[in-house]
C-alpha cells in the first residue's frame, strides 16, 4: 500500500459527498473521547455555506497514561496527513491545523518532515496529484494545558489565546477556527480514514460491536506484566486485554482495578472484568472510553489516593473560567486531601457527592462535567476504602500517611 | 501617528532575536502568532522575561495583559531563568501508582528545593510533566533531555548528585 | 432589501411569550418579568457564561442551559426556578463564598454587592464547605481607585468592559483554575499602567468590592451603571 495511494484514488475516483457516505457507512466515531459519528461531523462541515473552511487535527494528547497518538505521529505521520487532506476534500477546506504536544519533540519533527516530503511530491499544497483541491497544512504546539484537549479551547489555543472554552453551540462544525465552519478529530481518527477509503465503509463497519465499530488502539500499562500499546477489535473484554494481552499481573498480586479514560475516567473493578470495551458499556460502568488510556492497578494502590490524584490534576488544569469548576475541584481535592490524611468525617462522604454532582452537572465544559468521574467511580466500587480513612484513620492499601489516633496509642 | 511594528527594535542587539523576528514575520506579525512567538522566545532565551513579553505584545499588537496571560496560562512557559541542568520527573498515572511521588519527594529532600523550583546555585531545576507518553517505562523522567525509564530512588538520585557536585 | 426577523414562540415556566430569532432565553425572560439569576452577564456586554448561575432547565433536555447564550427555539419549553436549579445555584453562590474572602460587614460593597443580593435572593443560609482564605493581596497604587482580589469572583466584567467598551484591554486573566487572577498590563501596579486610560468603567461594572473607589469606607461604595446601556444604545445607532 503506497503512501497517499487513498488521497489519491480519492481525488480522481469519488467526488465529495460520495467520501462522507464511506465514513458514515464505515460507523467510524471520534477517537479522541467523546465519540461523536464521524461521518455526521463532516457532513455538517461539508453543507455550511463558507468561503473558508479548516481543517484541524487534535494531537494535544493531554491523558496522563495515554500514549497511542504519539506512537501514530512518530511512526506514520503520512497516514494523518492523508486523513486530514480526505477530510478537506469532502468538506471543501483548504487549509488545516496540527495541534500537538510541545511535550512531543520527536513527533513534532516527523510532523515536519513528513509535510514539507508531501509538499515536495505534490502531495500537500497547491493541485494535489494535479487536480484543483488545494490543502496545506501547518503544525501548532501546545504549551502544556489539558484543557486545550477540548475542541474550543483547542481552537482558541491555535488563535494564539488563552486555551479557555467557550460554550456549544455553536459546535465548531457551524462555527470553529476563526468563526469559520471546522473539522476537528483527533490523531486516531484520522489514521482511520485512508484504510476506510481504500477498503470501503462496510469493510470497517464488520469489525467491531453494533454501536461501536472498528477497531481501537488502547495504551495499556501500570501493574500489568506486558505494558504497551495494542490495537483490538470494539466489544473484546477487559479480562481478554488485561489477563491474556497484558499477561496479568505482576509478582502473583491481586487485580484490583482497571483506570480508563484518563482524569475524566473512572476505575473499573474486577468483578466487571468481562464487561466488553465499547462506548455504552464504558459509560455504563461510570468510566469512559476516553482517548485509550488504561492503567492497570493492583492491591498496592489505595483508591482514594487515585482519585485524589485525578481530583489534583483536574483542579490544576482547571482553566479557571466557570465557578463550579474552578472552585469545585479544589473544593474536592481539598476534602480528598482530608480523608486520606485522616481527618475527613462521615459529614465529608455526602457533601463530596454533592459537590461532584454540582460540577458534573454545571460546568462548562467536558473536563470539569467529567472530572467528578474518577471519584464517583471509586465511590461507587470502593466506598469501603473511603470509610476505612474515615472511621478507622487506616489506609488499606497502605499508602496514605494518616494522622490516626491508632498509630499514637500503639 | 502610525507605528511601523516592523520598526519596533528588540530589547538587546542579542542575535538570538532574530530567530524571534523570523518566527513573527513568517506568520505575518498577527496577533495569532502569539504563542509560536512565546515558544521561540523560551527555545532562544530559555525563559521569558518581563522585557521580551513586552517587545513581542508591541510587535505583534497583542495587549500586554493578554501576553502575560497567554504566558502564564501554559505551563511549558516559564518566566524565570531555567537551571543548568534539568530534572523532570513524569507525573502521569502510570508512574504516579509505581512510586513517582516517592521519587519526587526524594530528590527536593536531596536538593533541598521544591517542585518547579531551582537550586540557589542555579544548577539544577526540578520540573515534573504530566505524562511523557512513555508509560511503559513508568516510574519515567528526563534528564537533561534524555529519557530514562524504570527509575529508582537511587538512579535519580547518583544523576542529581553528578550535577550539584560539579560546582564544587 | 432586508431579510424580515423571524419571531418564535415558546414557553417560560407558565408563560407564552414571543421572541426575535436572534434573541436569548436571559434577554427575553427579563423582557417579560422573568427573573433569572445571573452574575458574570450584565448588558451591554459579550456573554462569557463563567458564573452558570443562570442555568435552567429546557423539556426534552437532561442538560443544564445557560440562558445568557441560550437562543431560542420554536416551541421551547424553559424552567426557569425548578427545584433542582434553585439548589445547584445555591451551592454555586456557596463555592463563590468559600473561594476566597467574603466578609461583608467590613466590605466597601456592603449592601450595595450584586454576591450578597443573589446570596439573599436565593436564600442562601450558610457555607457548606470549609472557606478557603487564601491570603492574596491588595492593589492601592492607583491614585483612584483600589483592587482588592479578596473579593474578586473572576466574573471578568472589568475585562471585558475595559476590552469591548473603553477599547484599552488593559485587564485580563492570569493563570489558570483556582490560581488565576484579574491582571493589569504585564501583572503590574495598576498605578504604574500605560495603558489604563483612568476611566473607572471597571471599578463601576464589578460586582463586588473587588474594585473600588478610593475613599469610601464600609458600604458607601455605590456603582454607576447607567453608562454602559447609554454607550451602547448610543454606538447602536452610529452605525
Amino acid at each position: 500500500m503506497g503512501g497517499y495511494s487513498a488521497l489519491l484514488r480519492v481525488l480522481e475516483e469519488m467526488r465529495p459527498m460520495e467520501v462522507i457516505e464511506q465514513m458514515a457507512r464505515s460507523g467510524l466515531r471520534g477517537r479522541g473521547g467523546a465519540g461523536f459519528p464521524t461521518g455526521l461531523k463532516w457532513s455538517t462541515v461539508a453543507k455550511a455555506v463558507h468561503p473558508k473552511k479548516y481543517v484541524v487535527c487534535n494531537a494535544d494528547e493531554g491523558d496522563p497514561g495515554a500514549f497511542m497518538d504519539r506512537s501514530v505521529l512518530e511512526s506514520d505521520p503520512r497516514r494523518v496527513l492523508e486523513g486530514m487532506a480526505i477530510g478537506a476534500y469532502a468538506v471543501g477546506a483548504d487549509e488545516g491545523y496540527i495541534y500537538v504536544r510541545a511535550e512531543y519533540p520527536l513527533a513534532v519533527k516527523r510532523l515536519r518532515i513528513a509535510i514539507a516530503q508531501a509538499e515536495r511530491m505534490g502531495l500537500l499544497g497547491k493541485n494535489i496529484g494535479g487536480t484543483r483541491f488545494s490543502f496545506h497544512v501547518d503544525l501548532r504546539l501546545g504549551g502544556g494545558a489539558f484543557v486545550c484537549g477540548e475542541e474550543t479551547a483547542l481552537l482558541a489555543s491555535i488563535e494564539g489565546k488563552r486555551g479557555a472554552p467557550r460554550p456549544r453551540p455553536p459546535f465548531p462544525a457551524e462555527s470553529g477556527l476563526y468563526e469559520c465552519p471546522t473539522i476537528i478529530n483527533n490523531v486516531e481518527t484520522f489514521a482511520n480514514v485512508p484504510p476506510i477509503m481504500r477498503k470501503g465503509g462496510d469493510w470497517y463497519a464488520r469489525i467491531g460491536t453494533a454501536k461501536s465499530k472498528g477497531t481501537k488502539v488502547f495504551a495499556l500499562a501500570g501493574c500489568v506484566n506486558n505494558t504497551g500499546l495494542i490495537e483490538v477489535p470494539m466489544g473484546i473484554t477487559l479480562r481478554e486485554i488485561i489477563m491474556e494481552i497484558g499477561g496479568g499481573i505482576p509478582g502473583g498480586r491481586q487485580f484490583k482495578a482497571v483506570q480508563t479514560g484518563g482524569p475524566s475516567g473512572g476505575c473499573i473493578p474486577a468483578e466487571h472484568l468481562d464487561m466488553p470495551v465499547d462506548y455504552q458499556s464504558l459509560t455504563q460502568l461510570g468510566s469512559i472510553m476516553g482517548s485509550g488510556g488504561m492503567i492497570v492497578m493492583d492491591e498496592s494502590s489505595c483508591m482514594v489516593d487515585v482519585a485524589k490524584y485525578f481530583m489534583e490534576f483536574c483542579m490544576s488544569e482547571s482553566c479557571g473560567k466557570c465557578a463550579p469548576c474552578r472552585v469545585g475541584t479544589a473544593q474536592i481535592y481539598e476534602m480528598l486531601c482530608r480523608i486520606t490524611n485522616g481527618t475527613g468525617t462521615p459529614d465529608d462522604l455526602k457533601l463530596l457527592e454533592e459537590l461532584c454532582d454540582l460540577v458534573r452537572t454545571t460546568s462548562l465544559c467536558g473536563l470539569g462535567q467529567n472530572a467528578p468521574n474518577p471519584v464517583l467511580s471509586t465511590l461507587r466500587y470502593f466506598r469501603h476504602e473511603y470509610l476505612t480513612h474515615i472511621e478507622v484513620q487506616a489506609c488499606p492499601a497502605q499508602v496514605c500517611k494518616l494522622h490516626s489516633a491508632a498509630e499514637v496509642t500503639v | 501617528m502610525k507605528i511601523d511594528f516592523e520598526m519596533i527594535a528588540p530589547p538587546s542587539n542579542d542575535k538570538r532575536w532574530r530567530v524571534v523576528q523570523m518566527t513573527m514575520r513568517q506568520h505575518g506579525n498577527q496577533p495569532n502568532a502569539l504563542i509560536e512567538t512565546l515558544h521561540s522566545v523560551q527555545e532562544s532565551f530559555g525563559y521569558l522575561d518581563k522585557e521580551s513579553l513586552r517587545y513581542v505584545a508591541a510587535v505583534l499588537r497583542v495587549p500586554q495583559s493578554r501576553v502575560y496571560g497567554v504566558a502564564t496560562f501554559y505551563h511549558f512557559f516559564t518566566l524565570q531563568p531555567q537551571g543548568l541542568h534539568i530534572c523532570l520527573l513524569c507525573t502521569g498515572t502510570a508512574c504516579y501508582i509505581k512510586g513517582a511521588p516517592n521519587l519526587v519527594a526524594d530528590v527536593e529532600k536531596l536538593t533541598g528545593v521544591a517542585l518547579g523550583k531551582t537550586t540557589p546555585d542555579g544548577q539544577v531545576s526540578l520540573m515534573t510533566a504530566r505524562c511523557l507518553g512513555s508509560c511503559g517505562l513508568a516510574p519515567a523522567g528526563v534528564f537533561d533531555g534524555t529519557v530514562v525509564g524504570n527509575l529508582s530512588a537511587p538512579t535519580v538520585h547518583a544523576r542529581v548528585e553528578e550535577w550539584l557536585s560539579h560546582d564544587a | 432589501m432586508t431579510s424580515p426577523v423571524r419571531v418564535k414562540t415558546l414557553r417560560i415556566n407558565d408563560l407564552d411569550v414571543s421572541a426575535r430569532e436572534d434573541e436569548t432565553v436571559l434577554e427575553i425572560a427579563r423582557e417579560n418579568g422573568i427573573w433569572i439569576p445571573s452574575l458574570c452577564e450584565i448588558e451591554g456586554l459579550s456573554a462569557l457564561s463563567a458564573c452558570r448561575l443562570c442555568l435552567v432547565e429546557v423539556k426534552g433536555s437532561p442538560r443544564l442551559h445557560p440562558a445568557c447564550v441560550l437562543k431560542v427555539e420554536e416551541g421551547m419549553e424553559v424552567f426557569t426556578n425548578s427545584e433542582r436549579v434553585a439548589k445547584y445555584r445555591r451551592m454555586i453562590l456557596e463555592l463563590m463564598f468559600s473561594e476566597r474572602n467574603h466578609i461583608c460587614s467590613v466590605c466597601v460593597s456592603n449592601g450595595h454587592c450584586d454576591l450578597q443580593a443573589l446570596a439573599q435572593m436565593l436564600d442562601m443560609t450558610h457555607v457548606e464547605m470549609p472557606y478557603r482564605n487564601p491570603a492574596l493581596s491588595v492593589d492601592a497604587s492607583h491614585q483612584r481607585f483600589i483592587l482588592d482580589h479578596n473579593r474578586c469572583i473572576l466574573c471578568q466584567r472589568c475585562v471585558r468592559v475595559c476590552d469591548e467598551i473603553e477599547g484599552a484591554h488593559t485587564w485580563d486573566l492570569m493563570g489558570r483554575g483556582i490560581n488565576a487572577r484579574v491582571i493589569i498590563d504585564l501583572a503590574e501596579p495598576w498605578g504604574a499602567s500605560q495603558t489604563c486610560t483612568g476611566c473607572g468603567k471597571c471599578v463601576q461594572v464589578c460586582p463586588t468590592g473587588a474594585l473600588s473607589e478610593k475613599g469610601v469606607s464600609s458600604g458607601e461604595m455605590i456603582k454607576k451603571r447607567q453608562f454602559l446601556p447609554y454607550l451602547t444604545t448610543m454606538r447602536e445607532a452610529r452605525r
